[in-house]
């Protein structure tokens, strides 16, 4: 009898049982069970290859479809095959597994698609006179160009800086060094969480809607982009410090009270210093987010084709709304593709730069 | 002898808190008064838009357009507009979110791990602008076989039946655009919440022998399903807000009833298309909508913090 039920696993195929046998044997549960070879997704993917270029090359598909075609074969045969070796339970986590990596594909496919788009429409359109000239002609035969709208940018991000970064970062100094999850702090952090999620329009709308209450209907400037802008970087201002400040560890803290420094020439002179590059990276993306914002400009900034320095007479330009501008027009397009391009290549430079402050100035955390 | 001694606790006592107090004040005077200028700020984004908006909500019936007379008739379109371009945006958005989550978290190996989630952050750097421009000029001819499909095959649900936009510029585009838009922020907090799974619980389910994917569902997403409600809810209240996305790609006019045909536009585009006419009747009237909307994206977010909050105090308190 015994000898029967330590038998059974043998019935099996040949490699478990071939285990077994290595193994220990412990009645009649086998220990192993059919598996796939581990070659098997390798094979199937050939198998969808196939199938795609099947299609592209002989029924004449276009290449997106037929590797669609290729992608749903794979994704369906693989768990077929398992199904019929290996069963139901794990047919399904290579199912599972499938779609969970098609997703990651499917997600950078608009991402390539985009970045190719505008390398290749933008290039021939950047050039030294697009980058240095105005909208505004003043001579004949005048290039186009988005100087005027660089300068804006620039001009109205750094407005928008100068408010938000004292208030945000003072702030968070609030929550995280005076408030101790107080009332107050509690409902701060809680509002500031909320007012990431304003919608850009809505403070361009406040911008707009203050800005006329206090000077005139007609009123247009770059400091009313500057004011809807740091409503939207105040938050990420905050969030980010704020982080950056929990991560102190309270050792400094407690060994400069302990040479009788007092609170706040503590958190001057030792907190923030061992925190600065955390800091300046939240700072710099919270810029690099903003920078690209158009809703809220195109409100309250306006535009002009003439460059303009001073946020607060008369409208300014920014790079956003320019390329919003070029687009609704069928003959400037290309220059809209060229803009982009410019815009693009200044807010990756910012992330670029904030990743490698924080990369070099990361705080030490403790021991 | 006497004196000194009487003198030297009175001297301790007062001195140095006298050096401490005033900087130590004015500091914690400045952070409190940023920390209160925050709130000032968010009441008086209600309270500006109200007092502009107010006029608008009950102008003379020929402000409100052609189609509508009253202000609930003219909004009310928009709003269809706004919130269905929103709900197609999260139906693509959130599977693709969460299945990037995971292979971040737990399927890939690091060195595949780390350029993904990088590239999906640079998602989110793209300006909104720069999506505007792609969808109408790359995406939008190319959903146009698509839309040709569902209306030849699926004209007898009423959302597909009607005139075919031959540019490609519907409200399925401008979903399909916005939910590229919402994919990091989704992304980033499933993310977060699924690789905070307790990894003794992963051990456990798979030492039982739970597949990989049985793993998942036993332990992953019970303990993440909160979070992963939160982040969809913000995904919503990003596209909900979303502008130039919406405006570039959609032409002028509310929720038609076909997802297939031009119009379906959402208030945030509605508002950008239109704010150039500065007549005092219109722009109240427009203001009054961005009151609508600011509304509803704060509650959809004001709901989705609270959801995060609370789960964060539960684990806290287990």
């Amino acid at each position: 009898m015994s000898a029967d039920l330590t038998k059974t696993p043998t019935e099996t195929p040949d490699e478990s049982s071939e285990e077994t046998a290595t193994g220990t044997s412990r009645g009649a549960i086998p220990i192993t069970a059919a598996q796939l070879p581990r070659l098997a997704p390798l094979l199937v993917a050939v198998v969808g290859a196939a199938v795609a270029a099947f299609f592209w090359l002989i029924l004449d598909w276009p290449p997106v479809g037929s590797l669609i075609v290729g992608g749903i074969v794979y994704l369906l045969a693989l768990p077929a095959w398992s199904l019929a070796v290996e069963g139901r339970r794990r047919a399904t986590d290579r199912m599972m597994t499938g779609l969970v990596w098609t997703s990651a594909v499917i997600a950078m496919v608009p991402l390539v698609s985009l970045i190719y788009t505008v390398i290749s429409k933008g290039a021939g359109v950047v050039n030294s006179e697009f980058l240095t000239y105005s909208l505004f002609a003043t001579q004949l035969d005048q290039p186009p160009g988005i100087y005027h709208a660089i300068m804006g940018t620039l001009i109205i991000t750094l407005g928008a800086a100068i408010i938000s970064i004292p208030i945000g970062v003072l702030a968070a100094i609030y929550l995280v060094e005076y408030g101790k999850r107080n009332r107050l702090a509690r409902m701060v952090t809680f509002l500031v969480d909320v007012m990431t999620g304003i919608p850009s329009i809505v403070a361009g709308l406040f911008a707009f809607a203050l800005f006329t209450l206090l000077f005139g209907a007609g009123f247009q400037g770059g400091i009313g982009g500057s004011v809807a802008l740091s409503l939207l970087m105040i938050p990420i201002v905050v969030r980010a410090t704020e982080e950056m400040l929990r991560l102190v560890p309270d050792d400094l803290r407690e060994a400069a009270y302990a040479l009788g420094t007092p609170k706040w020439r503590t958190i001057t002179k030792v907190v923030l210093p061992t925190t600065i590059g955390g800091i300046i990276t939240g700072v710099t993306l919270s810029i690099a987010r903003v920078i690209g914002e158009t809703a809220p400009l195109l409100l309250i900034a306006g535009l002009a084709a003439k460059t303009n320095t001073n946020p607060f007479d008369g409208a300014m330009t920014t790079l956003p709304v320019q390329i919003y501008s070029f687009n609704s027009r069928q003959e400037t397009i290309d220059l809209a593709w060229g803009a982009a391009l410019v815009l693009i290549v200044i807010v990756l430079a910012l992330n670029l730069v904030a990743r490698l402050i924080g990369k070099f100035y990361a705080p030490k955390t403790g021991n | 002898m006497s004196t000194t001694t009487k003198d030297k606790p009175q001297a301790q006592e007062p001195v140095p808190r006298a050096i401490t107090s005033v900087g130590d004040r004015v500091f914690a005077g400045l952070t409190l008064g940023a920390s209160l200028l925050i709130l000032a700020a968010l009441a008086s984004v209600f309270i500006f838009l109200f007092a502009k908006g107010l006029p608008g909500f009950n102008r003379a019936a020929e402000v409100y357009g052609p189609r509508a007379d009253s202000f609930l008739g003219y909004v009310a379109p928009l709003l269809g507009g706004t919130v269905i371009a929103a709900i197609i945006a999260l139906i693509i958005a959130v599977p693709l979110a969460w299945g990037i989550a995971l292979v971040i978290s737990h399927y890939a190996p690091k060195f595949i791990a780390v350029p993904v989630a990088y590239l999906v952050d640079l998602l989110a750097a793209v300006p909104s602008v720069v999506f505007g421009l792609w969808g109408v000029i790359v995406l939008a001819p190319k959903m146009v076989p698509a839309f040709d499909f569902l209306n030849s095959y699926f004209a007898w649900i009423p959302i597909f039946d009607g005139d075919v936009s031959n540019s490609g510029r519907t409200i399925i585009t401008a979903g399909v655009v916005l939910a590229i838009m919402i994919l990091p922020i989704i992304t980033a907090i499933t993310r977060e919440v699924f690789s905070r799974t307790p990894r003794l619980n992963q051990e456990a389910a798979l030492a039982l022998g739970a597949t990989r994917w049985e793993m998942m569902r036993l332990t992953v997403f019970p303990y993440g399903r909160s979070g992963m409600v939160s982040a969809a809810m913000l995904g919503l209240g990003r596209a909900l807000g979303e502008t130039m996305a919406v405006a570039m790609v959609l032409s002028l006019g509310g929720w038609s009833g076909n997802l297939l045909g031009p119009g379906n536009s959402s208030i945030a585009a509605n508002i950008a298309s239109k704010y150039k006419e500065r007549s005092e009747d219109l722009l109240s009237v427009l203001i009054a909508s961005g009151l609508v909307l600011f509304l509803l994206t704060f509650l959809v977010n004001f709901a989705a913090r609270w959801i995060v909050g609370r789960a964060e105090r539960k684990m806290a308190g287990a």
